[in-house]
């Protein structure tokens, strides 16, 4: 099980919660695990950045990055506010 | 017990001396250490000497040369005083050290270059004197922040507390643009303008305050928008830095594109309800804003702080952080946030810091991009872009 950060954006989609847990050993696995408990946040993880353990998966994997046991993963879309 | 002249010379008999000619000849570019009084200093100096008054040499000299093996020459008016230092960096370790013979009086007189020093007015010694204790500043780091030009995109939330704070600094000039007047809801965080001020400019009412903290600073006011139209006249009026606060996504994509081909590092901040994110866009040492956020999120998963709200003070912190940044990259100390995207929570009172890396594949920093001119942001960023 992994705890995921859940940015402010998207939380009225996971009832509020600031983390969730989810299940899964690449990315991939895990945000398909996250929409399954949440659907509506389906058509919206995309927007977001995702980190594991401080790395954009982007730089790794991209979604097939391995998620190990306890690792941090952060969700981080764009916010404009200033 | 010695006399002075005694004293003197047992201490020359233990150090080197070096004439002038022999100086001013050295290829191991060695280190001059001028070791005379302010008033002395400021009459004029060897050029890219080291000043340190022989009162606080033992405490200060190895922040300034902290590398014992390097040649030093020390110098006074005429030789005494800085044979003395000689020999009390020869105790501190110092392993090439010598005194100029004849000091800077002989030096001048055989026609060797001088330089009259930049230095700071007394009233502005008093204002600067905590950044002038400071090793990292001090004279010429001061000096160099009232010779620097700093751009800011917004007098918001944001805005208030960089601006504030780099005035302060005596950061000598500073750009504002802002379209927007103060409104009442404004001043729950937006902490430069005030309640006398609704209505008036917010580029007006931050410039009367920041001139009223401190009368060394020049505040440029752009009661304007920024547009792709007016992004080239006022970023080429030229900047050191640019401190982005705008409050919306297409001003920060067309900030990015701009100031990746004007080549000006952007202290990016933005905030939302308790969590804030702050970074360094330096171009050609790091990645740029569509590095890290390639595609804007559709209007929907992006709501604004005048949408969804954000805490007071959350702009305080986030910008108070973009002032430090700046000041780091316009002193050139320290490692400001280039390649590090450091994320702030409020509730938990919680700082995480992710990798942010340049993206060879990006459409404007990248190594063949795509996009070599501007763009419709508004559209891009509504989501029907063609580049989106």
């Amino acid at each position: 099980m992994t705890t995921v950060r859940i940015p402010p954006t998207l939380r009225p989609e996971t009832g509020g919660a600031r983390e969730v847990p989810a299940q899964g050993e690449t990315v991939g696995e895990l945000l398909d695990d996250l929409m399954s408990r949440f659907p509506s946040l389906t058509g919206k993880l995309e927007y977001a950045n995702v980190y594991v353990d401080g790395e954009d998966v982007r730089t790794l994997d991209g979604h097939e990055t391995q998620v190990r046991n306890g690792a941090t993963v952060i969700l981080l879309p764009a916010m404009a506010g200033g | 017990m010695a006399t002075y002249r005694e004293l003197l010379q047992q201490i020359k008999s233990e150090i080197d001396e070096v004439t002038p000619r022999e100086a001013a000849a050295r290829s191991d570019t060695p280190a001059f250490l001028d070791v005379r009084e302010r008033d002395e200093w400021e009459e004029g100096h060897i050029p890219g000497a080291v000043w340190i008054p022989r009162g606080n040499l033992e405490s200060r000299v190895e922040q300034s040369l902290p590398d014992r093996e390097q040649p030093v020459i020390v110098y006074c008016a005429g030789g005494s005083r800085s044979a003395f230092a000689t020999r009390t960096l020869q105790d501190l370790g110092y392993t090439s050290v010598v005194n100029l013979a004849g000091g800077f009086t002989d030096w001048k007189r055989n026609g060797f270059p001088t330089q009259l020093p930049r230095t700071l007015a007394p009233a502005q010694q008093q204002r600067y004197s905590r950044h002038l204790l400071i090793p990292e500043v001090g004279e010429a780091g001061q000096l160099k922040l009232l010779d620097s030009r700093v751009l800011l995109i917004g007098a918001g939330g944001l805005g208030s507390p960089s601006s504030l704070y780099l005035a302060a600094a005596g950061v000598g000039k500073l750009g504002i643009v802002d379209a927007d007047v103060v409104d009442a809801s404004n001043l729950q965080r937006q902490v430069i303008h005030a309640t006398d001020r609704l209505g008036e400019p917010k580029v007006a009412s931050a410039k009367r305050s920041l001139e009223a903290l401190n009368p060394d600073v020049e505040v440029v006011p752009y009661e304007e928008r920024l547009t792709s139209e007016n992004i080239d006249r006022i970023l080429g009026e030229g900047w050191d830095v640019v401190v982005d606060g705008a409050d919306n996504f297409p001003t920060r994509y067309l900030l990015n594109d701009a100031s990746v081909w004007h080549d000006i590092p952007v202290v990016h901040g933005s905030i939302y309800r308790f969590e804030g994110q702050v970074t360094v866009f330096k171009p050609g040492d790091g990645p740029c804003y569509r590095c890290l956020f390639p595609t804007p999120p559709p209007p929907e998963l992006a709501p604004s702080c005048a949408e969804g709200g954000v805490l007071g003070v959350l702009p305080g912190i986030i910008g108070s952080l973009q002032a430090n940044e700046a000041l780091k990259v316009l002193l050139d100390e320290g490692d400001p946030l280039v390649g590090r995207l450091l994320l702030f929570d409020a509730l938990d009172t919680a700082f995480t810091e992710v990798a942010l890396r340049r993206d060879p594949a990006c459409p404007v920093c990248g190594d063949e991009p795509t996009i070599t001119e501007y763009i419709d942001y508004v559209e891009f960023c509504a989501g029907t872009g063609v580049h989106a």
